[in-house]
């Protein structure tokens, strides 16, 4: 049995810059506390070389030009957390979440599935470079062992068995974090490292230093034995990112909606799931106020609390961050927020990978994923409401349908009849143009019949009618109809200039056939549609 | 003159000899179709060419939705994937699913300028995959349509070619030109009314209680790029071949004309 630690260096800026990757080379100061209070409380490595210390504020970081300060964030550490258990999970389903900038991940019976343990802990390494992490591996046989070897070595370490208290022998005693008076007691009497400790007599330990005494004697020889306290897998795949000043434009937006998505999706592919539905909720800067926007708050949007949530539900599950950002940036294009951001929440909603296999007998599809995005370009293009799929309504209004989301179905055809209408033996459906909104008419009547009429730039003589086909209905609502209908041909169809139908001699005399209604509520004409 | 040009031909062909196999000889592409389910149609195109664009152009109630609503039949019955981008948002569902269109493997594309139909297009085309789209621009205002510059229609054609998406393009008058692959030209011959056979009378066009039962419509193969799959080709042009061969007449039938029994025709 062996156990893998690993343990994140600098977890607090770590933090910061794993949604900020050109960090990664730069000295880096965290500070906090209120302003003009704030103090310096994690430095990396580069800056505490050029001079840096905790401790410092922030005006004193400032005298610092290449210094780049940024502000504690506690969200971004939850969220680096959360991607180190994922990690660990990512290899095993038994792991231990000890600290904050620490896991271990149980090794039992994954070499069969991964390799030597030497592979395992690269592997561990690589993956949390893909979540933005740098992470210092152990493995030993002794859990404790590897939990103060992974914050003592940096890289990777594996300790074959029964070599914990020699491969420890080097580390400082500040390795175990003992409380600060025990660190004083062991230096006066020259103990520095774990080597030193673990050479004295543990009975006399015990009776200088108590029971802590004994326990890092057992740290140090790496003969501590626990059990591990196993955390329960969690399926919350969340990252945020408050910002120091507010953003306005789509173009940075993007960019750091691109970061966040990243991380997210290196999180889900790291436990081999996809998303199938984005939740973005921007937290809006409450002094603006953009005058500018409609008055209708779209649903979706709750201003009262200056927050904008939108909600991406995709067709398929996805982990294509690229994809993902797309899709995000058109929607975001179609109802902009109303006041520059402050705060980005991203959440996704996690399913199992789309893993499906084409029939063989199946005609090519668009691809879900870009037809996702070409409906979104299009939306962009026609509105949102103008793009989809009709759902016929069961009501006998006139025009009743719904504009539904399009997802065809993938399934085998199933061809029963001739497509040449359900209705058919004898030719075609001849089908039926509506003009959305009915264009009001002119209709001159002969013993109730109509006889011409006129409507937008047309008019013409009423060769054939059929009618009157009375139909009403929804008399409770306000939106009630009552109408008349007549099928009408029209013949020696004329036209102006700028919307016209032009003669052609091939095409004969024009005429066409239509269907008009007397409207019984507006008491006026009007033109539903034509017969094409 | 003629002798200048076969010497030239000679030559070239002579020099592009080992490298160009017959530079000058007619490369005929057996052309995959889908039929439109109208067998006067068929029998008359061969079908829809798959990777072309399709032209039908004609007047108000000449049928063109009418054909479009029985392709788009056909394609989703077998599982295709369609869209339409509809100039005017003139769609009627109804008639559709009437027609016998699968309407949830329809996308439609409610536009309302021109500019829209040709940009939504254009991205239809990219996204790739579908098995037929339908551009209908047969109620906007020929002028617009007119407007179009040649080379967008030839971006489309490109866009098609070599994939088995068909193009269809509905409007007034022929504006693709040599673009389309197969331009048909549609025409209202005669409108039928159905009376009941108790008011069968000759004057039944004043009698309101009659129904409209159809069209007789009649259609023209203006230009054709095709071979058939016997091997002959279909003209190029037809200025020069009988007037009969390229022309077909067919009728169409509303919802409720099976209910009637009686079909009189008007002229």
């Amino acid at each position: 049995m062996a156990f893998a630690s690993i343990y994140v260096p600098d977890f607090s800026i770590q933090a910061v810059v794993r949604t900020e990757l050109a960090l990664q080379q730069q000295p880096i100061a965290l500070v906090d506390g209120c302003p003009p209070l704030e103090k310096v409380v994690a430095v990396n490595q580069a800056a505490a070389r050029a001079g840096l210390g905790l401790g410092m504020t922030k005006s004193q970081v400032q005298q610092f030009i290449p210094i780049a300060i940024r502000l504690r964030s506690r969200v971004q550490e939850q969220a680096a957390h959360a991607a180190l258990l994922d990690l660990g999970w990512s290899v095993s389903p038994r792991v231990e979440d000890t600290a904050a900038d620490s896991i271990v991940v149980d090794l039992a019976g994954l070499t069969r599935l991964f390799g030597s343990e030497e592979t395992i802990a690269n592997l561990l390494a690589k993956h949390a470079s893909d979540l933005g992490l740098i992470v210092y591996v152990a493995v030993s046989s002794n859990l404790e062992a590897a939990l103060h070897a992974a914050r003592g070595f940096p890289g990777i370490t594996v300790i074959p068995p029964g070599e914990e208290s020699k491969r420890l022998g080097a580390l400082p005693v500040q390795v175990f974090s003992p409380p600060a008076e025990i660190i004083e007691t062991l230096e006066r009497w020259g103990v520095r490292t774990c080597d030193a400790l673990a050479k004295l007599p543990l009975l006399e330990l015990s009776e200088r230093l108590g029971q802590q005494g004994v326990q890092l004697h057992q740290w140090a020889n790496g003969a501590s034995l626990r059990s591990m306290i196993l955390a329960e897998p969690k399926l919350c795949f969340e990252e945020e990112m408050a910002l120091e000043y507010a953003v306005e434009e789509l173009e940075p937006l993007t960019f750091l909606l691109g970061r966040l998505l990243d991380q997210l999706c290196a999180r889900l592919s790291a436990r081999s799931l996809s998303a199938c539905a984005i939740h973005l909720l921007f937290e809006l800067d409450a002094s603006c106020d953009n005058e500018s926007s409609p008055p209708q708050t779209p649903p979706g949007r709750l201003d009262e609390t200056k927050t904008y949530e939108k909600l991406l539900t995709l067709p398929v599950p996805m982990c294509d961050s690229k994809m993902l950002l797309k899709l995000l940036r058109l929607h975001l294009q179609s109802d902009p927020p109303s006041a520059p951001i402050v705060h980005i929440f991203l959440a996704a909603d996690p399913a199992p990978p789309r893993v499906m296999q084409e029939g063989l007998f199946l005609p090519s599809a668009p691809d879900p994923e870009k037809l996702e995005l070409t409906i979104a370009r299009l939306a962009n293009v026609v509105g949102n409401s103008h793009v989809g799929s009709p759902r016929l309504i069961d009501s006998h209004r006139p025009d009743a349908f719904q504009m539904c989301r399009f997802m065809p179905p993938r399934d085998a055809p199933r061809i029963w009849q001739k497509s040449t209408g359900v209705l058919g033996k004898c030719g075609p459906v001849t089908a039926f143009r509506v003009f959305r909104p009915s264009p009001r008419a002119k209709v001159t009547l002969r013993e109730g019949r109509p006889v011409h009429i006129s409507f937008s730039t047309m008019h013409g003589e009423v060769t054939a009618a059929s009618g009157p086909w009375s139909t009403s209905g929804e008399w409770w609502r306000e939106d009630a109809w009552h109408r008349e209908e007549w099928d009408v041909e029209i013949n020696r169809l004329s036209v102006s200039s700028t919307n016209a139908i032009e003669k052609s001699p091939s095409a004969g005399p024009p005429k066409g056939v239509y269907r008009i209604y007397y409207d019984l509520m507006r008491k006026a004409w009007f033109v539903a549609g034509m017969y094409d | 003159m003629a002798v200048n040009v076969a010497a030239l031909r000679s030559q070239l062909e002579t020099a592009l000899a080992g490298r160009v196999p017959a530079p000058f000889a007619r490369r005929s592409i057996q052309v995959e179709t889908a039929p439109f389910n109208i067998a006067e149609i068929d029998k008359l195109t061969g079908g829809l060419p798959h990777g072309g664009l399709t032209e039908i152009s004609g007047p108000f109630s000449s049928g063109r939705a009418t054909l479009l609503l029985s392709a788009l039949a056909s394609r989703t019955a077998h599982a295709h994937v369609c869209a339409l981008v509809d100039g005017r948002d003139n769609f009627d569902p109804y008639s559709a699913e009437a027609a016998g269109v699968k309407l949830e493997r329809l996308l439609w594309v409610r536009c309302r300028n021109i500019d829209q139909c040709l940009q939504a297009t254009d991205l239809l085309l990219q996204g790739g995959g579908f098995g037929l789209i339908a551009l209908d621009l047969s109620v906007l205002p020929p002028q617009a349509v007119r407007h179009v510059p040649l080379n967008v229609w030839f971006r489309f054609r490109r866009a098609v070619e070599n994939t088995s998406t068909i193009l269809l393009l509905l409007d007034q008058e022929s504006n693709a030109g040599s673009c389309a692959s197969l331009a048909l030209r549609l025409g209202l011959e005669s409108s039928r009314w159905a009376a009941p056979q108790t008011q069968r009378t000759l004057f039944f066009t004043s009698c309101c209680a009659c129904l409209f039962g159809g069209s007789q419509l009649h259609v023209e193969l203006a230009h054709s790029r095709l071979k058939s799959a016997t091997g002959d080709h279909k003209a190029q042009s037809f200025t020069r071949m009988n007037a009969t061969s390229h022309v077909a007449n067919f009728r169409t039938k509303t919802m409720w004309s099976d209910f009637r029994e009686t079909v009189i025709e008007t002229k």
